[in-house]
């Protein structure tokens, strides 16, 4: 049986490796995060691994339920970015691998090798389990975790202030056609405010801003 | 010992599969019948009797039709993404106890928590202490299948309404959350076994009114059914997320829907309808045990426990198809205000309601029960009046006066009903 887990273990391990590598390497960018939830599942899968089936579930609710569906759907939302022409590796990535290379070397490796890792050599059901769990976060780490509540609180509110819409310049309902060049027409005296609206070459000898109906039928 | 449970496991859940898969295709009919029934029609009675062989009808045209794959599409994400949707579909009832039959022949260990041990269950693929944590998790992965399903497809139809799915499903699994956390709540466990022994002698419904409630709005929108399947609306988006997929692939699309709605029924069964219990279930497993012995007795228990399970299931199943019978499509901002403005806060309330009265009131199921229901009514009723305040009533008006002469044949030609869209609300 314990030749079966660490089969396992290796599979899984080379598994979250070749799939954080796709990560960073794949030119489409749903593909890259497509990768991204299977290396994701891989270490929900270590987690079962070493029976903490809830933080196992955890990982997959928060982490692909959640977090990877956002990703995918900010992604989706915008247009598309992946350049065929633009290099994937950045200009200066020698010098970025040889100074990652130390610091993997010279803090990661020592850490993990002198520290003393918790690994029972017999299961042990009720060491991570939700009752456990809850205990601790509501006792010996009460403080901890209201404090990364209040963090988040304070993220949540940011964000709310970011995507917020100034009041004044908010539109209760999409605008009709007529209304639209009301609006417009208003405004006439004043430059156009798009300063990027592309001018074809055939209207360049005109100085004159476009009309307005048409400027309405863009905005509309 | 170690091999022949192995192959037990296997044959379980291959049985579960295909149970599940042909449930999907009587499912079809059995909406398909209730529907006409609703619209005063007949449906599908022409293969078989009753039309009972439409399925495999229906199954079979599917089969032969031609596997077509866009050119423009993105061909590796397109094959995977009905892939996802039925896997998912289908991974959910493993947690889901059907009944309990006790391989070990002692039908009132099935009744007594303190002796899980002691039940091998035939009628539940694996009992896991965070089932509910499962369930909730193996949901969230659903939305995959429908937005990489959209996008794939590189068409517009399919884009949006793989977009339209991913921020449907990403709000309601919110208000879907809380509402099975409640259960968890009152229950005290997470594992699905134990909530349905838990439900002795009272159902989880009445003490958790409104939780079901929500629970039952929510489960509908994360399964995109009508009123809230904008997602494929016909007449806008064609069919949505699934416009450029045909032949089997639709087939699986449309199975995933299928079996994730006898999925939901199943899980709301389980939360907050007793499960498998059946009011008597304990004392006709000891009455047959006193007169056949133990075995038949486990027997028993275990068909007449499976049989409850479906019927409860069956009638979830004809409430979502009532439902899809009688109500039109929400906006979508209506969609969108309505789970975050309503059944979000009335999740979080019932989220304090709980706890604050299960601590608050003495250890005693009845009370507590009584005081939640009477608050679980007034906060819902308290929630339709705050909603109800200030929308405009629609004035719908199918008949014109007689008596303006000039006004009756304006009316024949232009459509007399004036119907706003606060109708649909």
């Amino acid at each position: 049986m314990d030749l079966v887990v660490q089969i396992m273990f290796g599979v899984t391990g080379l598994l979250i490796l070749g799939a954080a590598f796709m990560v960073v390497s794949v030119r489409n960018i749903i593909h890259a995060a497509l990768w991204l939830i299977t290396c994701f599942f891989g270490i929900a899968m270590l987690y079962l691994l070493l029976q903490a089936e809830f933080l196992a579930i955890v990982q997959i609710l928060l982490y692909i339920g959640a977090v990877a569906v956002l990703v995918l759907f900010a992604v989706m939302l915008t247009r598309q970015i992946d350049d065929p022409d633009e290099p994937v590796l950045f200009q200066r990535w020698r010098s970025t691998l040889l100074i990652t290379a130390i610091l993997f070397a010279a803090v990661l490796v020592p850490t993990i090798y002198n520290h003393n890792w918790l690994i029972f050599a017999d299961p042990q059901p009720a060491f991570a389990g939700p009752r456990e769990l809850g205990f601790a976060f509501m006792n010996a780490y009460l403080l901890p975790f209201q404090i990364a509540a209040v963090l988040l609180l304070a993220a949540l509110v940011g964000a709310i202030i970011i995507a917020m819409e100034d009041q004044e310049q908010r539109r209760v309902r999409v605008l009709t056609l007529a209304e639209e060049v009301a609006l417009r027409g208003e405004r006439e005296p004043s430059p156009p405010t798009r300063p990027a609206n592309p001018q074809p070459a055939s209207s360049s000898s005109n100085p004159t801003p476009p009309p307005a109906p048409e400027q309405a039928g863009e905005g509309a | 010992m170690d091999i022949f449970l192995i192959v037990f496991l296997v044959v379980q859940v291959l049985i579960i599969t295909l149970a599940v898969t042909t449930g999907f295709a009587y499912l079809t009919w059995y909406e398909r019948r209730l529907l006409a029934r609703f619209q005063n029609r007949v449906g599908p009675n022409r293969a078989g009797p009753l039309g009972l062989l439409q399925p495999v009808a229906d199954a079979v045209k599917l089969f032969f039709k031609e596997d077509v794959i866009p050119t423009a599409s993105d061909k590796v994400v397109y094959l995977l993404a009905p892939v996802l949707a039925v896997m998912t579909a289908i991974v959910i009832w493993a947690v889901i106890p059907f009944g309990c039959f006790n391989l070990n022949g002692d039908h009132t260990a099935c009744f007594d928590p303190a002796r899980r041990d002691e039940v091998w269950n035939a009628l539940q693929v694996a009992e896991v202490n965070i089932g509910i944590l499962f369930i909730l998790a193996v949901t969230s992965i659903g939305v995959y299948g429908i937005t990489l399903a959209g996008w794939a497809s590189n068409s517009k139809y399919a884009m949006l309404g793989g977009i339209r799915a991913s921020a449907q499903l990403i709000s309601y699994e919110l208000a879907f959350g809380m509402a099975v956390l409640s259960v968890v709540m009152f229950g005290g466990t997470l594992s699905t076994w134990e909530i349905v022994l838990a439900q002795e002698g009272l159902w989880f419904f009445f003490p958790l009114i409104l939780g079901f409630l929500l629970f039952m709005i929510s489960a509908t929108a994360e399964l995109v059914r009508t009123p809230f399947d904008l997602v494929e609306a016909e007449q806008e988006l064609t069919s949505g997320y699934n416009t450029e997929y045909g032949s089997m692939k639709f087939a699986l699309f449309f199975m995933s829907e299928y079996i994730k709605m006898i999925a939901m029924s199943a899980i709301a069964t389980t939360l907050f309808l007793g499960g498998w219990r059946f009011p008597g279930l304990e004392t006709l497993g000891d009455g047959v045990a006193a007169l056949a012995g133990p075995w038949p007795a486990a027997i028993i228990v275990g068909l007449v426990s499976l049989g409850s399970f479906l019927l409860k299931v069956a009638m979830f199943l004809f409430m979502l198809v009532w439902l899809r019978a009688s109500w039109p499509r929400m906006r979508y901002d209506q969609l969108m205000q309505f789970g975050w403005k309503s059944l979000l806060p009335l999740a979080i309330l019932n989220l304090v309601m709980i706890p604050v009265v299960v601590v608050l009131v003495p250890d005693n199921r009845y009370i507590q029960t009584a005081i939640l229901f009477v608050l679980g009514i007034a906060a819902i009723f308290g929630a339709a009046r705050i909603g109800g305040r200030g929308r405009v009533k629609s004035k719908v008006e199918l008949v014109q006066p007689v008596a303006e002469g000039k006004q009756a044949s304006a009316a024949s030609s232009a459509p007399a009903s004036q119907q706003t869209s606060g109708v649909a609300s």
